[in-house]
């Protein structure tokens, strides 16, 4: 179907693309794997005409074509679902995907005829999308839907997927892989681009591994491989794919929180009336569809909820500490890691040395002298060089600012700067969103190595494989309730699964 | 090599204004060379070109200062001329009514009045931005209002001397005066104005940017401009950061009055802005709202202003206004610029 032959793409001085060759077959799922920064994306936009290459072909059913542009890949009919979708919030799903294609004349827009197309189509894959409801109104996987939609509108045959399910909870992740078989089974070619090996194995044909900017190894069939080698080639070495883990030997209770509530600002309930405890030396876990209090619980006892909008008590070794503000909590031994490091966890503007003292601004030896007034250069640097260099943060320069770090440095940066405070209590969320494989294996570590140092640890994660492998103790959460604790040794993911969704296992 | 690359863009936009400037000198029918000689050369000339620049840049480096600090926390100081009319005014007040006083004691006074009245001229749209979500730029404009209404009256009705054609307050006492550089500078002459408020804006430089990168005060403020929920995950009470920093820069706005009312007319005069708050924050953005980038941005206004002068009086038809164009083309690229980086920033960050 297409054929990527010795593409090569420079971006400044970093080689992004490094005489790239891969070939995908007509009728099948084709992978392309990798960590950040491999070259995948860069790759298919070159495929998709959205960056032209510096030297290489692209051949399209065995024709060398020239794709200027994303116009020329739609017109050979070339569709690509990027990983932040492109679709006007306030227009209807029909008016999106006929947006640059609209039917009827120029003076009179065919909105019914298109309406009706876009039923069929939906049809047809079995999507469920109303073609008149506003993209405001549609969930994630919605809105993904209607990217598919738009590029079959424009007939396209071959799609390609950028990161399809980073943004999906675990149920949409299994809706969008039906439909993208279903799409298969029409003959349709689809290439995904992804990190997640179990998705890899579970939906696609062929794939092709990349690692900085050059195929590795020879096109693989998916059947004939598996996920320890395909982590080896993304990585360049053994990966350890299991955590492994002692037992817990869990010590004091070191967090007691009871009937917490936590009420939005838009004064919907959150979380109602949670109960639990984590003690020194465990890992709690917290497993739930996102969005049904996980944030608000994890904020919540991170002090980062106003006093008004919560209820209920929070307690550590014994001290209530509902009334005391997040940098008071933060003095009393309790370390965040949150689940969004660019909009809460990082400056990215500030460099490393900068970020490293965030939320210690104001204790020794980095505040020096009367209130702690002055800041001492050479105790943040010291402090800064001391992290990336035991958290292995690169490049381990710490007067880059933080945005040019790759997504798994920055939150190594970041646990690197929790950790280092030796809490009694560490509250994390998502550790491993976006972070490549390699990285992932090193923060589970260091989370472990914490919780068999005298520890509690509380952990929220959308990757229900992480939260059972880690956790000692798992609470599911659903609807702002806890609706059971598990044993994550005994219990299935798919057990869990539906907790997760409110129902109940016998 | 990173202050190349700081300086770079400002450098490209005062050069690009002066190319376009040329062309409205070329359309208005002078030449352009001659005109801009005529700018440059009496802003340089020694003493008078040189006194009257700095005198000029004087209080633009502070509304400069102020205008940067505020922006460090994310807020726009569209009211640093209110903030300096204001402290202006109670400059000219403490030097009146505590005129019997020393030097030693009135000085520091005055300059006490000019910065707390600043402050606080700066600190109330600030408590209403953290209390309530009132913007910034509707309050301080607001603000502006306010100050140059009640200047007026206190000086018309209170202050004034009897039958005093000219809108100004009685001067103040004479231990109220700071010395010009006449005084102590051998061979500059006392005529000129340019006094100790401009050694002041020189250390008021240095201390801002102490303050901004070297103290934790510093670092909440700029933590809480950067990010603010990052910040408040920090432990920075953003809400306490934003009056910080707006009573921070109403003070640096309000140091305007010591130079005005204590180093050059001795007494409050009505209308004595000529636009340095918002001046100050063409200054600040040319300035990349750092202390050093402000003091040269000043400076450049600064013998502009001095030029301009000049160029309205030997120049067959160019009058002074070409300053402004040169300063409004100045500020339109240097704010393209932010758009094009911008541009250059997402290009990067989608080529992974």
């Amino acid at each position: 179907m297409i054929e990527l032959r010795n593409i090569t793409k420079r971006f400044g001085n970093v080689l992004a693309n490094d005489r790239v060759s891969l070939k995908v077959e007509p009728g099948t799922v084709h992978a392309i794997v990798g960590e950040n920064g491999a070259g995948k994306s860069t790759a298919m936009r070159i495929a998709y005409g959205f960056y032209s290459a510096d030297s290489g072909d692209i051949l399209v059913d065995g024709v060398a074509q020239r794709i200027a542009s994303p116009q020329d890949a739609i017109s050979r009919h070339i569709g690509m679902v990027h990983q932040h979708f492109m679709l006007v919030e306030t227009m209807t799903v029909a008016e999106n995907i006929v947006l640059g294609a609209e039917p009827g004349s120029a003076a009179a827009l065919d909105l019914k005829g298109a309406e009706a197309q876009v039923r069929r189509l939906s049809e047809e894959l079995g999507l469920a999308v109303d073609p008149r409801a506003p993209i405001s109104e549609l969930s994630v996987g919605q809105q993904q839907r209607v990217e598919l939609l738009k590029a079959l509108y424009r007939q396209a045959r071959l799609l390609i997927l950028d990161e399809p399910t980073a943004v999906l909870t675990p149920q949409e992740v299994a809706e969008l892989f039906a439909i993208l078989r279903r799409m298969r089974e029409q003959g349709k070619t689809i290439v995904i681009i992804t990190h997640k090996l179990s998705e890899v194995l579970e939906l696609s044909d062929n794939v092709t591994v990349m690692r900085d900017g050059k195929v590795v190894g020879q096109p693989l069939k998916t059947k004939e491989t598996n996920a320890a080698e395909l982590a080896r080639l993304m990585v360049g070495r053994d990966v350890l794919l299991r955590v492994e883990k002692k037992a817990a030997q869990p010590g004091d209770t070191v967090l007691q929180v009871q009937d917490l509530k936590v009420t939005a600002a838009d004064r919907t309930r959150r979380l109602d009336g949670v109960s639990f405890t984590v003690r020194a030396g465990e890992i709690v876990g917290v497993a739930g569809v996102e969005g049904n209090g996980q944030t608000e619980l994890i904020e919540a006892l991170a002090g980062l909820v106003p006093a008004a909008r919560t209820s209920g008590s929070i307690r550590l070794a014994g001290d209530d500490i509902s009334s005391l503000d997040a940098r008071q909590r933060k003095e009393r031994g309790i370390a965040h890691i949150p689940e969004d490091r660019h909009r809460r966890g990082l400056l990215l503007d500030f460099d490393l040395a900068e970020n490293s003292i965030l939320g210690v601004q104001r204790s020794r030896p980095m505040a020096v002298g009367p209130g702690g007034v002055w800041l001492d250069e050479a105790a943040i640097h010291q402090r800064a060089e001391r992290i990336v260099h035991d958290f292995d943060v690169r490049p381990p320069n710490i007067a880059l600012p933080a945005r040019s770090l790759s997504g798994g440095n920055q939150q190594k940066l970041i646990i690197g700067r929790e950790l280092d405070l030796h809490p009694r209590l560490l509250l994390v969320a998502q550790p491993t969103r976006g972070v490549d494989i390699g990285a992932i294996e090193f923060i589970h570590r260091q989370i472990l190595a914490l919780r068999d140092g005298g520890c509690a640890v509380l952990l929220v994660s959308a990757e229900l494989e992480e939260v059972t492998a880690l956790a000692d103790r798992l609470l599911v959460l659903h609807q702002g309730k806890i609706v059971r604790e598990v044993d994550p040794a005994r219990t299935t993911t798919a057990e869990i699964g539906l907790l997760m969704t409110g129902g109940s296992p016998a | 090599m990173k202050l190349l690359r700081q300086l770079i863009y400002p450098l490209l936009a005062v050069a690009a204004a002066f190319l376009v400037g040329s062309i409205f000198i070329l359309l208005i029918g002078d030449d352009p060379i001659e005109t801009y000689s005529l700018l440059i050369g009496s802003a340089l000339s020694w003493p008078d070109g040189i006194g009257y620049t700095l005198f000029y840049a004087t209080p633009l480096i502070f509304t400069g200062l102020a205008v940067a600090v505020a922006f460090r926390c994310g807020l726009l100081n569209i009211g640093a001329e209110g903030q300096l009319i204001a402290a202006a005014f109670a400059t000219a007040w403490a030097g009146i009514t505590f005129a019997g006083l020393p030097a030693w004691i009135l000085i520091p006074l005055c300059c006490l009045a000019a910065m707390g009245t600043g402050a606080v001229w700066a600190g109330v749209p600030g408590v209403l931005r953290a209390r309530f979500g009132a913007h910034e730029v509707i309050t301080t404009i607001m603000m502006n209002f306010i100050a140059v209404a009640l200047a007026s009256y206190f000086t018309q009705y209170h202050y004034k001397k009897e039958g005093d054609a000219i809108l100004e307050t009685v001067p103040i006492g004479e231990s109220g005066h700071i010395a010009r550089f006449g005084k102590f500078l051998p061979g500059f002459p006392e005529r000129i104005p340019l006094n100790l408020a401009f050694v002041l804006a020189l250390v008021a430089c240095v201390l801002v940017w102490i303050f901004l990168w070297r103290t934790r005060w510093g670092y909440e403020i700029r933590a809480t401009g950067a990010n603010p929920a990052a910040a408040a995950y920090g432990g920075i009470s953003t809400a306490r950061q934003i009056v910080l920093a707006m009573a921070v820069s109403g003070g640096l706005a309000g140091m305007v009055g010591i130079g005005e009312v204590l180093g050059y007319r001795y007494r409050y005069y009505d209308g004595f802005s000529a636009g340095y708050g918002f001046t100050g924050i063409a200054v600040a953005l040319l300035g990349r709202n750092h202390p050093v980038g402000v003091l040269l941005a000043a400076l450049l206004f600064g013998a502009f202003l001095r030029g301009a002068l000049f160029v309205d009086i030997f120049t067959e038809h160019v009058s002074k206004d070409l300053v402004l164009v040169l300063q409004g083309v100045i500020i339109l690229f240097v704010a393209s610029e932010a758009l094009f980086r911008g541009r250059a920033a997402r290009l990067a960050r989608g080529k992974v």
